[in-house]
C-alpha cells in the first residue's frame, strides 16, 4: 500500500541560473546554460561552475550579521524568493512555529569562512581572526540554525549531511518525523555554496571538468561544481488539492567504497525501487527520470546500469547538472523542485551540453527539451560514501 | 505513544569505556574518575580501509561496534555482509571530522593548495556512516546529521522515526571530537564522547530500556548530581546523552528532558 503523500504547498529555487522559479523555468525552456569558466574568489583552475551572481554583495546584517557567510548569503537569497517565507508564515499561523520542523541539507556548510579565516591567522599565535564565528558559519547546523531563525519557527530542525543526497533525503526525514507526530508541516532545503574545499578537492580527485559538464556524453570527463539553494513547504496532501506530491522515497548504502560508486549500481537500483514500492507505482508508469547524472565517467555508468535494471531503455531521462552544475548537497532539493516544474509546465528537460549519447550507455537520456504532460516522475541523488536517494513525485489527483 | 526498547548501548568517553564497565557510574552507585581514552582500532574495517581512518572515524565506530555485538542478531567475527541483521543507522555530530577539515583549510593556505583526495573525501558528514556500510556490508538507508549542542537529540528523534517507519531496528551513533587548534579556540569540545544505542521498534524482553519521545516546547536541559558528570555532559555535544544513559542504567521509571539548540524533547524511561 502506498505510503500517505506529502503536498509540495510552496517552493522554490535560486542556482546558477537566477533568483527564483521563473528563472530556472526560463533558462530551461530555453536551453540557456548558467555555468562559467571558473571565477570565484582567486582558485586558478581550468573548470568551470556555477556561481549565483551578487552573493559576494549581499552581507547578512543586523541580528543574522553572526551568520554571514556566502552559505547563509544564498540561504537568505533563496528564503526571499517566489513568496517562499510568506507561505510559510501562513503556515506558522495555523500549525504553530514549534509544530512546523526544519531539515534543511548541505555538504559544506559555510566551510568558506573558515577558509578565510586560515588565510588571516595571528603570524605569532597561529589564532583565528577574532570577526571569524565558527558556530554560525562554518558548522554544518549553521544553515538549518539560520534557515529556523529566519522563518520564526522553532519546531525540530536540523542540518542532514550526507554529501551529494543531502538535501533528497531531508524529504524522507519529514516525512517520517511527520508521520512520528513531531512535527505537523516541514520546511525541507538544501544550501550549498561555491568554496575553494569542493573546488580543489574534486580537482585533486581529478573530477572536476575543463569544460561545461557533459552527462552521458561520450565524451563527458567529469563535473562543474555549481550552488545552489531550494526550500519546500510540505505538508499533508488533501484529495485534490492539484498540488505537486511526493509519494515515494528511497534511500540505501552501496556498503562499497568512499567514493566510487558501486560499478553496477546496486545501491541506487535499490533506493529507485524502494521510492516506487512506498509509491505503489510501477516503473512503466514514470514519464520522466530526472538523473543525478554528474557527468564523471563512472558515475553516469554505474546510474546508467541502475536505471537500465529498474526502468529499461524507454522512460524518459536527463539530468539538468548541464544548467546548474552539481550543487552538492543543494542538488537534490534544486532538482526535486526541477521536476515540480517539469510536472506543472509538461516539460521534459533534454540534458545540456551532451552532443553524442556515450553507446556504451543504454537509458533513454533525452538531449533535446520535449513539451508533453507528465503525472509521475523521479530524481535520483547520489553521493560519496555510498549514500542514494531517490524522490518520487507526482502531480495531486494523479 | 509509540515507543522503543533500547536493546544494547555503546559508549566511549574518559573513565567510561564500554557500557558494562560503566553501567554502575552512570547509576550513581560508584564515582566517576575521568580517565584517558584507550586506544581505538576500528577493528571491524578491512585492512586496506583501516590504514586510512582518522580518529573520528574510529571513535564513531568503536562505540556502533560495542552495541552492535551485544546485538543477538550480530556476529563480527564474520566478513561483511555475513555479520547478520542489516540495521539502519542514524549517525549525529555537531561538527564531523574537524582534524580532516583543518588540514584541507591549512592546504588552502599553502602555494597551489594541495588539498589531498584522501581528506577531502574523508571531509564529508556521513564518512563514518560509509565506513560503517563498508565494514557491515549493510546496504540499508543511514542517515547523518548535526543539531550543533543538539546533535543527539535530534539523532534520537531521527533514529526513533525511521524505527517505526521502517517497523525495523536502527542503530544511533552520536560522537564528536575535540577540534584541533586552531578551531579548538572558538569551539569548546573538551573531551572525546561517543554513544550508540541499539533501537528496536517492537517490545523485547532483552531490552535494557522503553524510551517514550515527546518534543517540548520551551523547558531546559536536565542536568546531572555528580559533578565530575556534569562537566563531562557539558563537554561534548555527544555526552548530552548522559541524563538519559543514566537513567537507563538506574533501571527505574523516570523522564529526561534533552534540550539544546533546535531539538528540545522529554524522554520518559522505563526499565526493561
Amino acid at each position: 500500500m502506498a505510503i500517505q503523500p506529502l503536498a509540495i504547498t510552496a517552493c522554490t529555487a535560486t542556482n546558477a541560473l537566477g533568483r527564483g522559479l521563473s528563472a530556472s523555468l526560463a533558462a530551461l525552456r530555453r536551453g540557456e546554460s548558467g555555468l562559467r569558466p571558473c571565477d570565484f574568489e582567486d582558485a586558478a583552475l581550468a573548470t568551470w561552475i556555477g556561481r549565483v551572481a551578487g552573493l559576494e554583495d549581499e552581507p547578512l546584517r543586523d541580528e543574522f550579521a553572526a551568520f554571514d557567510c556566502r552559505n547563509n548569503r544564498l540561504a537568505r537569497l533563496g528564503l526571499e524568493q517566489d513568496g517562499f517565507a510568506a507561505a510559510v508564515a501562513a503556515a506558522r499561523a495555523r500549525y504553530g512555529a514549534d509544530r512546523i520542523g526544519v531539515f534543511v541539507g548541505t555538504s559544506t556548510s559555510g566551510i568558506g569562512a573558515t577558509e578565510q579565516a586560515y588565510r588571516q591567522r595571528d603570524p605569532i599565535t597561529g589564532a583565528l581572526p577574532a570577526s571569524f564565528d565558527y558556530r554560525h558559519t562554518h558548522n554544518v547546523f549553521s544553515v538549518a540554525d539560520f534557515t529556523r531563525r529566519w522563518l520564526e519557527l522553532a519546531g525540530v530542525a536540523w542540518a542532514i549531511s550526507t554529501a551529494c543526497s543531502s538535501s533528497a533525503k531531508a524529504f524522507a526525514s519529514a516525512w517520517r518525523q511527520m508521520k512520528a507526530g513531531f512535527c505537523d508541516a516541514a520546511v525541507v532545503g538544501g544550501v550549498d555554496s561555491l568554496c575553494l574545499t569542493t573546488l580543489y578537492g574534486f580537482n585533486a580527485l581529478g573530477l572536476a571538468s575543463p569544460q561545461p559538464c557533459r552527462p552521458w556524453d561520450r565524451e563527458r570527463d567529469g563535473l562543474s561544481v555549481g550552488e545552489a539553494a531550494g526550500f519546500a513547504l510540505l505538508e499533508w496532501a488533501e484529495p485534490e488539492d492539484g498540488r505537486v506530491r511526493l509519494l515515494g522515497y528511497g534511500e540505501s548504502s552501496d556498503a562499497y567504497h568512499m567514493t566510487a560508486a558501486h560499478p553496477e549500481g546496486a545501491g541506487a537500483a535499490l533506493a529507485m525501487r524502494q521510492a516506487l514500492e512506498r509509491a505503489d507505482i510501477a516503473p512503466g508508469q514514470v514519464d520522466y527520470i530526472n538523473l543525478h547524472g554528474t557527468a564523471t565517467p563512472s558515475n553516469d555508468a554505474a546510474e546508467d546500469r541502475a536505471v537500465l535494471r529498474v526502468f529499461g531503455a524507454a522512460t524518459p531521462c536527463s539530468s539538468t547538472k548541464g544548467w546548474t552544475g552539481h550543487t552538492l548537497g543543494a542538488a537534490g532539493i534544486t532538482e526535486a523542485v526541477f521536476v515540480s516544474l517539469c510536472l506543472e509546465h509538461g516539460l521534459i528537460p533534454g540534458t545540456l551540453n551532451t552532443r553524442q549519447r556515450d553507446p556504451e550507455l543504454g537509458v533513454g537520456v533525452v538531449l533535446e527539451n520535449r513539451e508533453r504532460p507528465l503525472r509521475l516522475a523521479l530524481s535520483n541523488s547520489f553521493g560519496f560514501g555510498g549514500t542514494n536517494c531517490s524522490l518520487l513525485l507526482g502531480r495531486g489527483g494523479a | 505513544m509509540k515507543s522503543l526498547a533500547v536493546e544494547s548501548v555503546g559508549l566511549v568517553a574518559p573513565g567510561l569505556t564500554g557500557w558494562a564497565a560503566s553501567r554502575e557510574v552512570l547509576a550513581g552507585w560508584r564515582p566517576y574518575r575521568p580517565e584517558p581514552l584507550p586506544a581505538l582500532s576500528a577493528a571491524l574495517l578491512p585492512a586496506n580501509e583501516r590504514r586510512r581512518v582518522t580518529a573520528t572515524i574510529k571513535l564513531a565506530l568503536q562505540a556502533a561496534q560495542e552495541a552492535m555485538t551485544q546485538a543477538p542478531v550480530f556476529n563480527p567475527d564474520r566478513a561483511p555482509g555475513a555479520r547478520g541483521e542489516a540495521v539502519r543507522t542514524v549517525f549525529a555530530s555537531s561538527g564531523g571530522d574537524s582534524e580532516v577539515l583543518d588540514k584541507i583549510c591549512t592546504a588552502l593556505t599553502q602555494p597551489d593548495r594541495p588539498v589531498s583526495p584522501v581528506h577531502f573525501h574523508q571531509s564529508v558528514h556521513n564518512t563514518p556512516s560509509g565506513y560503517w556500510s563498508i565494514a557491515t556490508g549493510c546496504t540499508e538507508p543511514s542517515s547523518s546529521l548535526s543539531a550543533y549542542d543538539g546533535s543527539f537529540g535530534g539523532g534520537l528523534l531521527e533514529a526513533a522515526a525511521l524505527a517505526w517507519a521502517e517497523a525495523a531496528r536502527v542503530l544511533l551513533v552520536a560522537y564528536d571530537l575535540p577540534l584541533p587548534f586552531p578551531l579548538s579556540g572558538r569551539r569548546a569540545i573538551v573531551a572525546p564522547f561517543a554513544v550508540a544505542l541499539l533501537l528496536n521498534p517492537a517490545s523485547t524482553r532483552r531490552g535494557l530500556a522503553t524510551l517514550r519521545l515527546t518534543p517540548v516546547a520551551d523547558q531546559a536541559a536536565d542536568r546531572l548530581e555528580d559533578a565530575a558528570l556534569e562537566t563531562l555532559r557539558a563537554a561534548n555535544p555527544a555526552a548530552r546523552a548522559l541524563p538519559l544513559l543514566c537513567a537507563i542504567a538506574r533501571q527505574a521509571t523516570g523522564s529526561v528532558v534533552l534540550a539544546e539548540s533546535g531539538v528540545r524533547l522529554r524522554v520518559e524511561v522505563e526499565p526493561g
